[in-house]
């Protein structure tokens, strides 16, 4: 029988395993994540640039903060898009996740076939080739105005065309329809969510005589609301943070189309790396972007309590 | 009509509409793949055919040649990506499933506690600790190693590299812990009897039995890399250490609007390594997508 010492040295040998192993996560915990946070929030209360030392810099106390809000509409042009950018594409993203999820759930043949062929725009989607492709596409002579032109020749309509992402009231929607595009991960998530719902709630529905649209009201999405809400979060929560394809869609420069998708990402990038690299003010934006995507997390969940259903039973 | 014909039709119509949408979908990929094969002029005479009238490898030929910016040819820039992918695999892979194996089996103190941090980690926008790791890594001296005791170190991509032998993509942590979770505890046991000790156990039983999860972090950890733009843009300086994301991008900064063909070759080329991977190991994706709901 063991004594209580021996059960505490046991003890103590598997906190020191426990530690052993989880060291490198603890280690880069510190080094690279919250010390750099800690840093960055005190940066943000400072004028911080990287043109000068870290000896250098100046307690400016709230000064970054007032100035993102009061003194810079190049700061409040990019908040706007970025949301406009996040309202219309998470939405339209997942609407065409569920649809088409919802026409695959069935016992079809090829059906893995099909399920990664819709997935190939999400896997090379995040790529410099795809924006590189983006560009050609919606390019004033590329396929997309072409055929754009040729429906509007068909129904005797003009069509003028455009580079769309030099366009600065185009420019948003070649970005927000190549972000729609990229449908497949919340697609396979919501196929997953669509075979947990019990089989036997549709057959009852269908003895009740309820219609396809009630069945879809009334047992789809309030068994698939946990997942609709987790597919939310997590879209809403990247798509804030899209930087890559609206640097290189764009130019990133200082052009018109560059300009309408100056997302706040960009501009982060533009202030703190390019021009007079002023990671303090930098830093707040950082911060202030953390405050909204919270803040957004927080209110998608307080409203989910009215629309999302954890289920009883089963 | 009878039910079985009832069923069969829609079942037909249910493919008909899936194939439509698809080539909706694949169009711009095939549109690339194909026009990679097409001359120049060809491309603008006929920009929305797919079939090339012409077929040629010219585009690829003057995708090769070192160009604007680019003192390298192409396959160079893929020699870098590929090598730095490897090494971000390869580190995730041992930090990653060493905490994961001790979050998911050994009961150390605040073991609950440090793993709520893993899941919050795992919400944090990147851009806020960005700004100082940067400063971090410049006041080391690690982001332009070119002349470290008479060596240019910047092969290793220090920048990039250090952190995944720390564990910091939390993802791949809780991939791997919900994986281990699910590996019958009285093999550990039975084990432990056999007198095998916790390091043992890692090394005999949850790492053999985690492959498939092992698999899905690397297909990731590799794809994430090969694609990140953003942090080699901020941490690659040397030219020579240049990668495909910022060879590509430099690409089609230098690119005349007439001449399209060389940029959609070697958008091509960059794409494969990720085809390849994918219908390989499509399994691994289905896994990886459901487990975590992981971005994208």
């Amino acid at each position: 029988m063991r004594n209580r010492r021996s059960v505490s040295k046991l003890a103590v040998k598997e906190n020191a395993t426990g530690y052993f192993f989880i060291a490198p996560w603890l280690i880069g915990l510190f080094v690279f994540t919250l010390f750099p946070m800690g840093m960055s929030f005190y940066l943000s209360f400072t004028d911080y640039s990287l043109t000068k030392g870290l000896d250098k810099l100046n307690w400016i106390g709230l000064d970054n903060y007032i100035r993102m809000f009061a003194n810079d509409p190049e700061y409040i042009k990019s908040l706007l898009i970025t949301l406009k950018y996040v309202i219309l594409s998470v939405p339209m993203k997942l609407a065409f996740a569920l649809i088409i999820a919802m026409v695959m759930n069935q016992k079809l043949r090829l059906i893995s076939l099909y399920r990664a062929i819709y997935y190939i725009p999400t896997l090379l989607g995040g790529s410099i080739a795809i924006s590189v492709v983006w560009r050609r596409l919606f390019h004033r002579k590329g396929p997309i105005n072409e055929i754009i032109g040729s429906i509007a020749n068909l129904l005797g309509l003009e069509h003028t065309a455009k580079t769309w992402y030099t366009d600065p009231n185009l420019a948003i929607y070649t970005l927000i329809i190549l972000t729609v595009w990229q449908f497949g991960s919340s697609m396979i998530i919501f196929l997953a969510g669509l075979k947990q719902i019990p089989q036997d709630y549709y057959e009852a529905a269908a003895v009740d005589g309820a219609t396809p649209i009630q069945r879809f009201f009334f047992i789809t999405l309030p068994s698939l609301s946990p997942v609709i809400l987790f597919n939310l979060i997590m879209q809403t929560i990247n798509a804030f943070q899209a930087f890559t394809q609206a640097y290189v869609i764009g130019g990133g420069g200082n052009s018109v189309g560059a300009k309408s998708m100056e997302f706040y990402t960009l501009y982060l990038y533009k202030t703190g790396w390019t021009a007079f690299k002023e990671m303090g003010y930098a830093s707040a934006m950082a911060w202030v972007l953390l405050v909204i995507i919270g803040l957004t997390t927080v209110l998608i969940f307080k409203t989910s309590g009215s629309w999302v259903n954890y289920g009883s039973g089963e | 009509m009878s039910l079985h014909a009832k069923r069969f039709i829609k079942k037909f119509f249910t493919h008909l509409v899936i194939i439509f949408f698809a080539i909706i979908m694949l169009y711009p990929i095939v549109w690339l793949f194909m026009k990679s094969f097409t001359p120049n002029d060809e491309i603008f005479s006929n920009i929305t055919a797919l079939i090339p009238q012409h077929f040629t490898f010219e585009n690829y030929v003057a995708g090769f040649m070192p160009k604007g910016t680019l003192s390298k040819s192409f396959i160079y820039y893929m020699g870098n990506s590929m090598y730095l992918s490897l090494v971000t695999v390869l580190f995730n892979l041992i930090s990653c499933s060493m905490a994961a194996y001790a979050f998911a089996r050994i009961r150390f103190k605040f073991r609950g506690f440090w793993f709520s941090i893993v899941l919050i980690t795992l919400m944090l926008p990147y851009h806020v600790i960005t700004i100082p790791r940067y400063i971090l890594f410049n006041n080391l001296g690690l982001i332009n190693m070119r002349d470290v005791g008479g060596m240019n170190l910047n092969f290793l991509y220090l920048p990039l590299t250090l952190p995944k032998l720390f564990a910091t993509d939390a993802f791949f942590i809780f991939l791997l812990v919900q994986f281990m979770r699910g590996i019958p505890k009285d093999l550990d046991e039975s084990a432990t009897l056999d007198g095998c000790g916790r390091i043992g156990i890692f090394f005999r039983i949850i790492i053999p039995l985690s492959t498939a999860a092992l698999v899905t972090t690397g297909l990731f950890s590799f794809l994430w890399t090969w694609d990140d733009y953003f942090n080699q843009l901020l941490y690659i300086l040397d030219s020579a250490r240049n990668t495909v994301p910022i060879a590509l991008r430099s690409f089609i900064a230098s690119d005349s609007v007439s001449n399209w063909g060389a940029s959609l070759a070697m958008s091509v080329l960059s794409i494969i390594p990720c085809f390849v991977l994918f219908f390989s190991m499509q399994k691994y994706f289905v896994q990886g997508i459901t487990t975590t709901g992981l971005k994208g």
